[in-house]
């Protein structure tokens, strides 16, 4: 119990830093006026604004007027749009998290089973060509793939298309593309693009993992018992490679989001990465400040649900924490 | 081999004189040795004992002396406006150029010939990625080790701070820096260093605490040793080491940051393109078939990022004592 206030603590702490930072960026270093007014309004309806945001105010006061409206929820109005940023943003948020869910399953889905046999059979050619294409798959610039991708699926083979997102369908009240062949057929490649990092993280992980499981008394022991070679990897070797993975995945999962501004931005994909690339493009500050400090409050979030789970997974962690 | 040093001042190791590297890369190699605690010869020859170390070397070698050699190579000055030829727009490889010569990777949208813009854009990459990690080297040893070696609340701020840093991705911080303050390259380097200092930090930090706790350190403040010399003459050189392993892949990982951040439009300008922004001009074309422009920067940006990162995992295991039997 401690232990979640603790981090709670750290949460809050981390948000306010953000929260004083990206306020130093803004209101310090440039010019709030230019920043947060727009630039296209006349002069008088400058003067309002100046005086409604209370910008003729003390720093102390502003930075404090700020928190006080960030905590509201009100980040401000999009000079774009007209609306205000965080509504934009939490329209765009379901596009994002199913971009990065359906990644993350397929990083999965493709990282365990290469990495399991490049794990057991480490001399074969095919173990070999599963470690060198993870070598590669952290050197290979996610966003330079991404458009390959688009030339070979898109361009020459013709198979799918090169972006957007398709047909949706509103399930729960969040319209998604899943539930679609139309959806699928938009989601594959910029999901496979953003995989792609993931999966040869996974496929060392379990690599290295399952070599030191094969290592260890309790698969020898499993063999002498006479089980079956597919029982010791599914029941023993599997298991306890997956500790570090969901480790692992649990603190890229941040990272996942932040990469989704790559591939949005290469895939045309709606979610509020492109969001954020637009707002920069568009010079719309509320927007890209109204990004920054959802984003570390979802960070923030997603690292203290990551922490719980590994508690919840591994009791060593658990008997740690106290 | 190399256990714990007794000290920093001049080791033993007898300078080699026969080292057949040019001299940037001699002097680079000669300091590595010295960490290494053997010959340059040595060093080398354990470097490429195996053949992902042979490969690394290779592809190593391969990418320097595209980036610094390249450009008195290069048919073109791919920054000189009056050298291009608008007509000469988005030729495919091959084609030849209406000033005579061929592109033989095909010419970008301005013009360009495509393969001198890679090797300018190459060393434009090299040279902002490095700068932005050597700042981020820099200031995280001088925090990681100040921090390590004094304790007390400047050690809980500089660790509180790197905690905040390593909480966000790097790409998300570089984003949010660019997007507040607008695009450049300086920024770019800026953002690299405010995005990975902490890593420095962090390591130079715990390298300080095992180093202050040796007997050197105590005789050395016995003598009466300024803090200064103390921390300049004999905590940093002993606490290199772990810095120059990490070093290396950071400096991979900030050139996959700095072509991402061009890709995006932040960094490097449309007229003096990095490789991430030639890709970006690529993007337009790619549509309607036009690939070269995006594919072969692409893969040269694959080239330097790999050669780089198998050095540094070859670099990890000859600096690394334990890890020498392979």
């Amino acid at each position: 119990m401690t232990f979640i206030l603790r981090r709670l603590l750290h949460g809050a702490w981390v948000l306010l830093a953000v929260s004083a930072l990206v306020f130093a960026a803004l209101y310090v270093v440039g010019n709030p006026v230019e920043l947060l007014v727009d630039p296209q309004a006349d002069p008088a309806d400058t003067a309002r604004t100046i005086a409604a945001l209370g910008l003729d105010q003390p720093l102390w006061r502003q930075y404090l007027t700020f928190l006080g409206n960030a905590a509201r929820g009100d980040l401000g109005t999009s000079f774009i749009h007209g609306v205000p940023a965080l509504s934009l943003i939490l329209e765009r948020l379901p596009a994002t998290l199913e971009l990065a869910a359906s990644a993350l399953f397929l990083a999965l889905l493709l990282g365990i089973p290469l990495g399991l046999w490049a794990g057991l059979r480490p001399t074969s050619l095919a173990g070999r060509l599963i470690g060198a294409a993870s070598t590669l798959g952290f050197a290979l610039p996610a966003f330079w793939v991404g458009l390959m991708l688009i030339l070979v699926f898109a361009v020459q083979l013709q198979w799918l298309p090169p972006g957007g997102r398709g047909e949706t369908r509103e399930v729960l009240g969040l319209s998604l593309s899943v539930f679609t062949l139309d959806g699928w057929r938009h989601l594959l490649l910029p999901a496979l693009n953003l995989a792609l990092y993931k999966a040869a993280l996974v496929v060392r992980l379990v690599r290295a993992g399952s070599r030191e499981a094969l290592a260890q008394d309790y698969v020898r022991f499993a063999r002498a018992k006479g089980l079956t070679e597919s029982r010791v990897v599914t029941g023993h070797v599997l298991p306890n490679t997956l500790i570090p993975v969901v480790t692992v995945l649990g603190m890229e999962l941040g990272a996942l989001i932040a990469f989704a501004v790559v591939t949005e931005t290469v895939f045309g994909w709606p979610g509020m990465g492109k969001l954020l690339m637009d707002a920069i493009n568009a010079l719309d500050r509320p927007v890209v400040v109204a990004y920054l400090l959802f984003a570390a409050a979802l960070f923030v979030v997603l690292n203290l649900l990551v922490e719980l789970l590994y508690g919840w997974l591994d009791p060593r962690v658990r008997e740690g924490r106290q | 081999m190399s256990e714990s040093r007794p000290d920093s001042t001049p080791t033993p190791t007898p300078t080699p004189t026969s080292v057949s590297t040019s001299a940037g890369g001699g002097i680079a190699v000669r300091t590595l040795a010295r960490l290494a605690g053997c010959r340059s010869s040595t060093f080398l020859a354990r470097f490429a004992a195996n053949p992902a170390g042979k490969l690394a070397l290779l592809l190593l070698a391969l990418t320097l002396l595209t980036a610094f050699a390249g450009p008195f190579l290069a048919p073109q000055n791919p920054y000189d406006p009056a050298a291009l030829d608008i007509l000469d727009a988005r030729l495919p490889p091959g084609s030849a150029a209406a000033a005579g010569g061929t592109y033989l990777l095909g010419s970008d949208e301005q013009g360009r010939d495509l393969l001198s813009a890679m090797v300018y854009g190459l060393r434009l990459s090299l040279l902002v990625a490095g700068a932005g990690t050597g700042l981020a080297c820099l200031l995280g040893a001088a925090l990681g080790l100040t921090a390590g070696y004094f304790g007390g609340r400047w050690e809980r701020l500089v660790l509180a701070l790197a905690d905040l840093q390593l909480s966000f991705p790097a790409l998300l911080i570089a984003l949010a820096l660019l997007a507040l303050s607008g695009p450049g390259l300086p920024k770019v380097a800026l953002a690299l260093a405010a995005s990975q200092w902490a890593y420095f930090a962090r390591s130079a930090r715990v390298a300080a605490l095992v180093e202050s706790g040796k007997d050197y350190i105590a005789a050395a403040r016995l003598q009466g040793l300024s803090h200064a010399r103390l921390l300049w003459r004999h905590l940093l050189p002993n606490c290199l080491p772990p810095l120059l392993v990490i070093l290396p892949l950071q400096l991979a990982a900030a050139i996959s940051l700095e072509a991402t951040l061009s890709f995006l439009g932040l960094g490097a300008p449309a007229t003096e393109p990095s490789l991430g922004r030639l890709i970006a001009n690529g993007f337009a074309y790619l549509l309607s078939g036009q690939y070269w422009i995006s594919l072969y920067p692409g893969l040269l940006l694959t080239l330097a990022v790999t050669a780089i990162t198998l050095a540094a995992d070859r670099l990890a295991a000859v600096l690394d004592p334990r890890r020498q039997e392979g």
